[in-house]
């Protein structure tokens, strides 16, 4: 069997609709196995005898196994997997690429999305926030720019998977994957830089006399974080410390 | 009192963005946050407990199979408990942050059991898994949806229940001046954002440079205005 040039739009939307909730399923046995399988079922329902099929049910059992991937580039996987099933690739062939790219989907979407693009949309709306601009505006500065990169990411994973099948490590060599975390990181540093001192400016409100205090003393507790990394998470500080600065305050 | 079923509901669907479905980040504290300041009345007082939150989560990278701390619902807390007050309520920020803060680490917990759960769920499913039943697969994705769903829900509501009246005593014996009472929620939110952005930036080559240079930007920005 030869796959269709283009999956039908119906089918396409629907696999989309359904990686929104690849990890809907999410265990630590099988990890997004399952949701790869839910995101892959309305592509394989184009194979021979349908959903009623005999190739049908093995595909659904290969697929529904361990699997893992940044859940934005699971696309990619769901329409590499998807079109070599409808090409009548090897089971052995199709289960070697779903170990070979478990990796590489996890870790680039890893550094690109988790600490790149995630952070840099919450510090732009933080500085839009530190503006002085209306609660709409900050909500929908991070919504609307943080998901123009999500959807995008999920709409071209799908796309170029299907597209190159198998073949689809070649999109992984995209220039956006090679050098986009690194990129993406420096303009996150660069607009950290930029906000941080106006976001605490934004939230100080009435210990505005204390700004400089305040900037120093989070300096040195930002200093004192990093050089604990693994062994100390500042919320968990937070935590501690509010519940003292609260209990001194009620006793007192 | 507040509603809490209008919050809950929200708690819910946020919780739910977390990881099960759509993953959009519209469960970021500086979202949910102000969303749930705008059920209670008060955006502009959700939109400050958001960012306040936002800043703790900086630190959060939601990497596959790590721990972390939920903010779908634990934002709806802090921007609910915030909003309650008006402005001018010391050591309210304190309280909503702490709320949310602890919030955020019980409902990281409750992702947990909810994961396990679902393996439990998928063991007792997997004969008809592994013959490829039609359903079977689309059955355990929709039980772990529903149940994160309730899951978010379940931790706002019992949260609320607690940090409302709770922040009403607090507040009524607070004794510290506003300016001590804000300058430490707020000297610890900035320096676990700055701690979390330099250990996401600094293996980047030159980032750190980059980082400077915003600095000494924001600070004259913030000279200027």
């Amino acid at each position: 069997m030869t796959a269709p040039h283009k999956l039908p739009v119906g089918v396409q939307l629907a696999t989309l609709l359904r990686l929104l909730a690849v990890q809907g399923a999410w265990n630590y046995e099988t990890l997004m196995g399952n949701g790869i399988a839910f995101a892959m079922e309305p592509g394989l329902r184009l194979l021979p005898g349908g959903r009623t099929g005999a190739p049908f049910r093995a595909a659904m059992a290969r697929h529904a196994g361990y699997f893992n991937a940044h859940p934005y580039l699971a696309g990619l996987a769901v329409g590499a997997l998807v079109r070599a099933e409808l090409d009548g690739e090897d089971a052995t062939r199709i289960e070697r690429f779903r170990t070979a790219c478990c990796g590489p989907l996890g870790s680039v979407g890893d550094r690109l999305v988790w600490a790149g693009w995630l952070p840099g949309c919450s510090l732009v709306a933080l500085g839009v926030f530190s503006e002085g601009a209306s609660p709409l505006a900050v909500v929908l500065s991070f919504v609307v720019l943080y998901n123009i990169g999500h959807l995008g990411l999920r709409v071209w994973g799908l796309h170029a998977g299907y597209r190159d099948g198998l073949n689809v490590a070649n999109a992984l060599g995209n220039s956006l994957f090679r050098q986009g975390p690194a990129a993406v990181a420096r303009v996150a540093a660069l607009t950290a830089g930029v906000v941080w001192p106006l976001a605490v400016r934004g939230v100080v409100g009435p210990a505005r006399s204390w700004l400089v205090f305040v900037l120093a003393a989070a300096a040195a507790g930002a200093f004192v974080v990093t050089r604990l990394q693994g062994r100390l998470e500042g919320w968990r500080v937070a935590i501690a410390g509010l519940a003292g600065l609260i209990l001194y305050s009620v006793v007192r | 009192m507040i509603e809490l079923l209008p919050l809950t509901m929200l708690g819910a669907m946020l919780g739910l963005d977390v990881v099960s479905f759509p993953q959009a980040m519209i469960s970021r504290p500086i979202v949910s946050a102000t969303l749930a300041g705008a059920l209670v009345g008060a955006p502009g007082r959700g939109v400050i407990a958001g960012a306040v939150l936002e800043l703790f989560a900086l630190e959060t990278l939601p990497f596959g199979a790590s721990r972390y701390p939920e903010w779908g619902s634990a934002g709806v807390v802090g921007g609910a408990v915030f909003a309650l007050y008006p402005e001018g309520t010391t050591g309210a920020l304190a309280v909503a942050v702490l709320a949310a803060l602890l919030t955020a680490m019980v409902s990281g917990w409750s992702m947990i059991q909810h994961r396990r759960a679902i393996g439990r769920w998928a063991a007792g499913m997997r004969d008809a898994i592994a013959d490829g039943a039609p359903g079977a697969v689309a059955t355990l994705q929709l039980r772990g949806m529903t149940a994160d769903l309730l899951r978010g829900g379940a931790v706002t509501f019992v949260a609320l229940a607690l940090w409302v009246p709770l922040s009403r005593i607090l507040l009524s014996v607070w004794s510290l001046a506003p300016a001590p009472s804000r300058a430490v929620v707020v000297a610890l939110a900035g320096a676990t954002a700055l701690g979390a952005v330099w250990k996401i930036v600094h293996a980047t080559t030159g980032a750190r440079w980059y980082l400077l240079g915003g600095f000494l930007v924001g600070l004259s920005l913030m000279g200027l205005t």
